[in-house]
C-alpha cells in the first residue's frame, strides 16, 4: 500500500468515517431550520350585527386541533356550525397528538394554521410563543356579543379565572381555554361505601380512612408514578388551605423562599405519611398514568389525584357502579386558613389563534361558536368536561364524576386556586418538581426535607435562568 | 495519473458530495451557527449571544447526567450485545457437538434458534419499547410475576419507576432488540469461513473455546468491527432515543437517571422551546460521535486475512 495512492479501500474507510460522524446527529441536528415570516393575510370582511369580527366569508379556515382524551368530534360539529354560517368558506380540520412536531415548523416558516388547540404531552410553550409574539390578541373576541345573546360579550359568559389565565403579562389576552378542569382527589363512592367510611375532611381522618382500606387490602392511594406531576392536582390546593393562596403565589412567582414555607412543609410531610404507613399501592411509581387510573378502578386503590378529564378517559376501564367523584383535598387540621371545599379548578385545552396565521377572525369566530350554548352542551355531552362557558349543563343528565365535579364547584364557591407554575413554568412543575422532587419523595427516596430543599434549588434556578420569561401574579 | 487523482475521484463523486455537503454538512453548519443564538425554534426571529449558550451547558447538571448514560451506552451496548451475538453464532454453526459426517456444526436446532433470535429486529423499536413497558410493570407486568413464580418475589421492584434499575431496564431492551440482527450477520460472517480450518484446528485437539478465538474470531474482525460502529450509533442515535422516550418515567427517568444526550436534545427543542440550546446540546452530541468515529478506526486498524 503506497502512500501516495488513494486506494478503494482509504476512499472507502474515509467515507465511513464520515458518514458515520454524520449518521446519529444528522435527524436530530438538520430538524432545526428556520424560514421567514412573511404576512400574507386574507382581507377582513365587513363587520355587522351577525359576523362581529368581520370575518371574510369566502376565506378559508384551518383548525388543528389536539387529538387527546377529548377527541375531535366537538371540534368537527363547531366546524360544521361555522361552515353553515359561512358556506363559501372552505374550511379544513386536521388532528394530532403531537402538537408541537408537526405546527413547530408552520410557526417558523411564518405559515401557522388559523386556530390551535395547543394541548397534550408535545404542547408548545405559551411563555416562549407569547415572548416571541406568535399570538393574536384575543380582546376582539372577548368584547365580541356571544352567539346566544348579542346584549353579553363573550367575556361575560365564561367561568371564572378563565380570561386571566389567558393573559401573561398586563391586559392582551393570547389564549383561549376551552375545557374546564376541576382538579382533585378522586374516588369511588360505592368503595367509601363498602368501608363504611366518608370522604375524610382533615388529615387525620384521611389516615383512618387510609388505614381501614388497608385492613381490606386496599391501598389508600395510587398516583401516575411515571408522571409524577399528577401529584399536584391535589397537593397544590392542599397547600393553599393550609396556608392560604398567597403559598402557591409564592411558588408562582419563584420566590427564593416558596418552598419554605410552613404550609408547604405540612403538605409534604403529609403526603410522605401516606408512603410512610404503606398507603401507598405497590409499585406505584412504575404505573404511568393510564395504569394508575386502571389500578384505581380495580379498586385497589381508594383514591387518586386527577383532573376532570379522567372520567372520560378511563371510561373503558370503569365498572358500571363504580361511582366516580372527585373531592376537594382533605384538610390538614382545624388551623387550615382556607376552608374545606378548596380546590384547583382551570381551564385546559388552550386555543391559540396565532400572529401569523392568514385568517385570524376566522379562527376567533369559530372560538366564538365554539364557546355558545350549543357547542359548549355539545362537547360536555360528548366528552364529560365541562367548558369555559359558565353554565351548559342545564337539562344535560351529567356523567357522575362530572356530576360531582360541578357539586366540587359550587361548594368550592370563590376559593378556588389556580396555580400558574403549570402553564408558565413547564419544565419545571413537570420534569424538576414532579418527576425529581415529588415522584422521588412518594417513592420514599427522598424526605420532605430533601425534597423541599430540591424544589427550592430547581425554583432558584429557574428564576435566576435569562433564557426562560418570567411572570409574575399582579 | 498522479497528478490529477482528486480531480479525477472528484469528478465521479461530484454528484454524492453536493448531496452530501446539502443534507449533511450545511445542517452541521448550520446547527453550530444556531448554538450561538438564542433562538426558541418558535419564531423566525433571533439575536446572536456569543457563547452564553456553552456556558450553560457546563453548569447544566440534567446535560453531564445525560452525558453520562450516553457515554454508558457506547461502551456498554456494543460490548454487551456483540458478545452476546457471537457467543450464539458461534453456538449455532460450530458450536455443536460433533456429528458424523461433518466435523463442524451448530448446537441442536440451530436453524429454529436463529429464526427466533431475529424476530426483535423484525418488529419496530417502538413497538418493542411499548411491549416492555408492559412487561416491566410493577404490578400486572410478566418480569414481576415471573419472579413471583419461581419465588424471587424478594427481587420484584418497580424496575423503570426506581432509578437503580430505570437505566439497566433500558440497556436490556436495547440488547435483547439488537442481538439478533448481529447473530444473523456473524452467522453469515462465519459460514464464510473455510471448514477445513475448523477440521484442521480440531484433528490438532483444540477445543471450543481456543477454535473461537483463535479462528472465528480473527477471521470475522471485520465484521465485528462494522457492528461496533453500527451498534454505537445505535446506542447515541435514535434506538437510545426512542426507547428512553417511550419506555421511561417523564421521560428520562425518576431522578433524571435514563435520561440520554438524543431525548435532552428533544426535549430542549420541542418542549421548552430553546432551539438554540438544543443545538448547542446537539454540538456536544457531534463532539462524543466524533470521538467514538476516531477511537473505533484507530483500534480497528489491521491487517486483513485473505482467505
Amino acid at each position: 500500500m503506497g502512500s501516495t495512492n488513494v486506494n478503494r479501500r482509504d476512499l472507502i474507510k474515509r467515507s465511513a468515517a464520515v458518514g458515520l460522524v454524520a449518521a446519529p446527529g444528522m435527524g436530530l441536528l438538520s430538524a432545526c431550520a428556520s424560514g421567514s415570516g412573511e404576512d400574507n393575510k386574507v382581507e377582513k370582511g365587513k363587520k355587522t350585527k351577525d359576523n362581529p369580527l368581520g370575518v371574510n366569508k369566502s376565506a378559508a379556515l384551518e383548525i388543528y386541533i389536539f387529538d387527546g382524551g377529548f377527541g375531535t368530534k366537538y371540534a368537527q360539529d363547531a366546524q360544521a356550525v361555522y361552515e353553515k354560517n359561512f358556506p363559501k368558506a372552505k374550511t379544513k380540520l386536521k388532528s394530532t397528538q403531537k402538537i408541537q412536531s408537526v405546527l413547530q415548523p408552520r410557526f417558523n416558516g411564518g405559515t401557522p394554521p388559523d386556530l390551535i388547540d395547543n394541548s397534550g404531552a408535545e404542547q408548545m410553550d405559551m411563555g416562549v410563543l407569547v415572548g416571541k409574539k406568535q399570538l393574536t390578541d384575543l380582546t376582539d373576541l372577548l368584547n365580541a356579543p356571544s352567539i346566544d345573546d348579542p346584549n353579553k360579550k363573550v367575556r361575560d359568559t365564561l367561568r371564572p379565572g378563565v380570561v386571566e389565565m389567558g393573559q401573561f403579562d398586563g391586559n392582551p389576552v393570547w389564549i383561549m381555554y376551552y375545557a374546564y378542569t376541576v382538579y382533585g382527589v378522586w374516588y369511588s363512592q360505592k368503595a367509601l361505601d363498602k368501608l363504611d367510611a366518608e370522604y375524610p375532611e382533615t388529615w387525620d381522618d384521611m389516615l383512618a380512612v387510609c388505614a381501614k382500606a388497608k385492613k381490606k387490602g386496599m391501598a389508600g392511594w395510587t398516583y401516575a408514578g411515571k408522571h409524577p406531576y399528577y401529584l399536584p392536582f391535589s397537593l397544590y390546593a392542599f397547600m393553599a388551605k393550609i396556608g392560604g393562596p398567597k403559598v402557591l403565589e409564592s411558588i408562582d412567582n419563584l420566590e427564593p423562599d416558596a418552598w419554605k414555607q410552613p404550609a408547604v412543609k405540612a403538605a409534604l410531610e403529609a403526603y410522605y405519611e401516606l408512603y410512610k404507613k404503606g398507603y401507598v399501592l405497590d409499585g406505584t411509581p412504575g404505573l404511568d398514568h393510564i395504569e394508575s387510573q386502571t389500578a384505581w378502578n380495580e379498586g385497589k386503590a381508594l383514591f387518586i389525584p386527577n383532573g376532570s378529564w379522567v372520567e372520560n378517559e378511563a371510561k373503558k376501564t370503569t365498572p358500571k357502579d363504580f361511582e366516580m367523584r372527585v373531592a376537594a383535598p382533605s384538610g390538614l387540621d382545624s388551623g387550615d386558613q382556607m376552608p374545606f371545599g378548596t380546590l384547583w379548578a382551570s381551564g385546559g385545552e388552550p386555543f391559540i389563534v396565532p400572529a401569523k396565521a392568514k385568517n385570524p377572525a376566522g379562527g376567533m369566530e369559530q372560538l366564538r361558536i365554539m364557546l355558545g350554548e350549543a357547542s359548549s352542551k355539545n362537547f360536555t355531552k360528548q366528552v364529560s368536561s365541562l367548558t369555559s362557558f359558565d353554565g351548559g349543563t342545564d337539562g344535560l343528565t351529567l356523567p357522575p364524576g362530572l356530576k360531582s365535579a360541578v357539586d366540587a364547584l359550587d361548594k368550592a364557591g370563590k376559593n378556588i386556586v389556580n396555580p400558574r407554575i403549570q402553564d408558565w413554568y413547564v419544565a419545571l412543575q413537570k420534569e424538576k418538581i414532579g418527576v425529581a422532587c415529588l415522584g422521588e419523595m412518594m417513592a420514599g427516596r427522598m424526605t420532605p426535607a430533601e425534597t423541599m430543599k430540591k424544589a427550592q434549588k430547581y425554583t432558584d434556578e429557574a428564576r435566576e435562568d435569562d433564557s426562560i420569561t418570567h411572570y409574575k401574579h399582579n | 495519473m498522479e497528478h490529477g487523482k482528486y480531480r479525477f475521484i472528484v469528478g465521479f463523486l461530484i454528484v454524492p458530495l453536493t448531496i452530501y455537503a446539502v443534507f449533511v454538512i450545511w445542517p452541521f453548519a448550520q446547527s453550530i451557527y444556531y448554538s450561538f443564538t438564542d433562538w426558541t425554534g418558535l419564531s423566525p426571529d433571533f439575536k446572536m449571544v456569543g457563547f452564553d449558550n456553552y456556558i450553560k451547558l457546563f453548569s447544566d447538571e440534567v446535560f453531564w447526567k445525560s452525558l453520562q448514560h450516553s457515554l454508558l451506552f457506547l461502551v456498554l451496548l456494543p460490548l454487551v450485545t456483540i458478545s452476546l451475538a457471537l457467543f450464539f453464532a458461534f453456538m449455532i454453526n460450530v458450536g455443536g457437538r460433533r456429528r458424523k459426517n461433518s466435523a463442524v456444526s451448530g448446537v441442536r436446532g440451530s436453524s429454529f434458534y436463529k429464526i427466533v433470535y431475529f424476530f426483535p429486529q423484525v418488529l419496530s423499536i417502538a413497538i418493542v419499547a411499548l411491549l416492555f413497558r408492559f412487561a416491566y410493570n410493577p404490578r400486572s407486568g410478566s418480569l414481576n410475576a415471573a419472579l413471583d413464580a419461581v419465588g424471587l418475589s424478594s427481587l420484584k421492584t418497580a424496575w423503570l419507576g426506581d432509578p437503580e434499575t430505570a437505566l439497566w431496564a433500558v440497556m436490556g431492551v436495547m440488547v435483547w432488540s439488537t442481538v439478533g440482527f448481529f447473530v444473523v450477520l456473524f452467522s453469515a460472517a462465519m459460514t464464510s469461513i473455510p471448514r477445513d480450518y475448523y477440521e484442521a484446528a480440531l484433528l490438532d485437539g483444540a477445543d471450543r473455546i481456543t477454535t473461537f478465538f483463535r479462528i472465528t474470531l480473527p477471521l470475522l474482525w471485520d465484521t465485528v468491527q462494522s457492528g461496533w460502529i453500527y451498534m454505537g450509533i445505535l446506542a447515541l442515535g435514535a434506538e437510545a432515543f426512542a426507547v428512553v422516550q417511550i419506555m421511561t418515567t417523564g421521560p428520562g427517568g425518576p431522578a433524571y437517571s435514563t435520561t440520554v444526550l438524543p431525548l435532552y436534545v428533544y426535549l430542549k427543542a420541542f418542549r421548552d422551546g430553546q432551539a438554540a440550546y438544543a443545538t448547542t446540546i446537539g454540538v456536544a452530541l457531534l463532539v462524543v460521535t466524533l470521538a467514538f468515529a476516531a477511537v473505533v478506526l484507530k483500534l480497528g486498524r489491521r491487517e486483513r486475512l485473505e482467505y
